[in-house]
């Protein structure tokens, strides 16, 4: 092959390279039940330290991705706090991802729905890419093993967590 | 020497004082044509979403409280992450999506520029030389003795 067939191959590789690239870092697909629930570490929305799924290894999580600009997420908030209230313990623990939004929004927020479970900011919506989210909010059931094993792209209410969310968890509240 | 430095004093003073006071106000209407609404994935100038509406007033806010463009927009990214921005930033590895296409450029004007001299020269070299010569040897011998048979 002469060298300007070379060039012209690298060339084209490199065109179709990017265009992958282009494609694949839109956005990702979202995460499915039985894969491992993405670990990214986030900022606390209150305080000044980070977290990650991984500092919750060995509880049912429930990721619920919000903001305080969408509706359906202030419909849903009061369901997931009464949830939590019921089943939150050692075992499992409901976690908020606040999502491309404001920190003062997202403090209000939560202080106006009296949310007493750990949030989380994501304001670049990084996380939220990592989960293949397409908008909010969007809810996963990560397993002890940090598997997802449920999620509802959409709002839940009391009647779906109590019969699609609870039937995962432990019987015991500890 | 004192009324030196009193004068030294008052006309860096009448320099500075102009300048300072023609620093322009930060507008909205100005940073919103520069940032992103990152859930519409358009210009915040062309958004009207909810969080676009949110961004906005959080720009309001912080022009009322004196903020110059540079420190909302340094504001907004550390809200919503680089990608706030519609244009990126001019240094790290922001700074390649202004170099990559100025280097493309210059790479492909080279490769144009090369192109066009190696068909010039091709094209002129063409030109001097005769035209394409007529049968040889028994060929041409051949080719008389047809022409001859025929009365032209």
């Amino acid at each position: 092959m002469s060298v300007r067939s070379s060039i012209a191959v690298l060339a084209v590789l490199a065109l179709v390279g990017l265009l992958v690239f282009g494609l694949l870092s839109k956005g990702g697909s979202r995460v499915a039940v039985g894969e491992p629930a993405p670990g990214t570490s986030l900022p606390q929305l209150e305080g000044g330290g980070s977290e990650s799924l991984a500092d919750y290894k060995g509880r049912w999580v429930l990721v619920n991705f919000w903001a305080s600009w969408c509706e359906p997420c202030k419909e849903e908030a009061p369901a997931l706090e009464e949830f939590q209230r019921q089943h939150g313990g050692a075992k499992f623990t409901v976690l908020g991802v606040d999502t491309r939004d404001l920190t003062s929004d997202g403090r209000e927020f939560v202080r106006e729905y009296g949310l007493s479970y750990p949030q989380l900011r994501d304001g670049d919506g990084g996380a939220a890419h990592d989960y293949g989210t397409t908008g909010v909010p969007e809810n996963f059931l990560v397993d002890p093993e940090g598997k997802v094993q449920w999620l509802l792209p959409g709002p839940v209410d009391d009647e779906y967590l109590r019969e699609q969310v609870e039937p995962f968890l432990p019987q015991e509240k500890s | 020497m004192k009324t030196r430095l009193a004068l030294i004093a008052l006309a860096v003073l009448a320099v500075a004082a102009p300048s300072a006071a023609a620093a322009p106000r930060a507008s909205l209407t100005e940073i919103e044509k520069q940032v992103m609404c990152p859930v519409c994935g358009t210009l915040l100038q062309l958004a009207e979403s909810p969080q676009a509406q949110r961004e906005k007033a959080f720009i309001e806010r912080l022009i009322a409280e004196g903020k110059t463009e540079d420190q909302i927009k340094d504001a907004l990214v550390a809200e919503y992450g680089d990608e706030v921005l519609a244009l990126p930033q001019d240094s790290g590895f922001s700074l390649s999506a202004y170099v990559v296409p100025i280097v493309a450029f210059v790479v492909a004007a080279i490769a144009l520029a090369f192109g066009v001299m190696r068909w010039r020269r091709a094209s002129s070299s063409g030109r001097g030389q005769p035209a394409a010569a007529g049968p040889k040897g028994d060929d041409a011998e051949r080719l008389d003795a047809d022409l001859a048979r025929y009365d032209l």
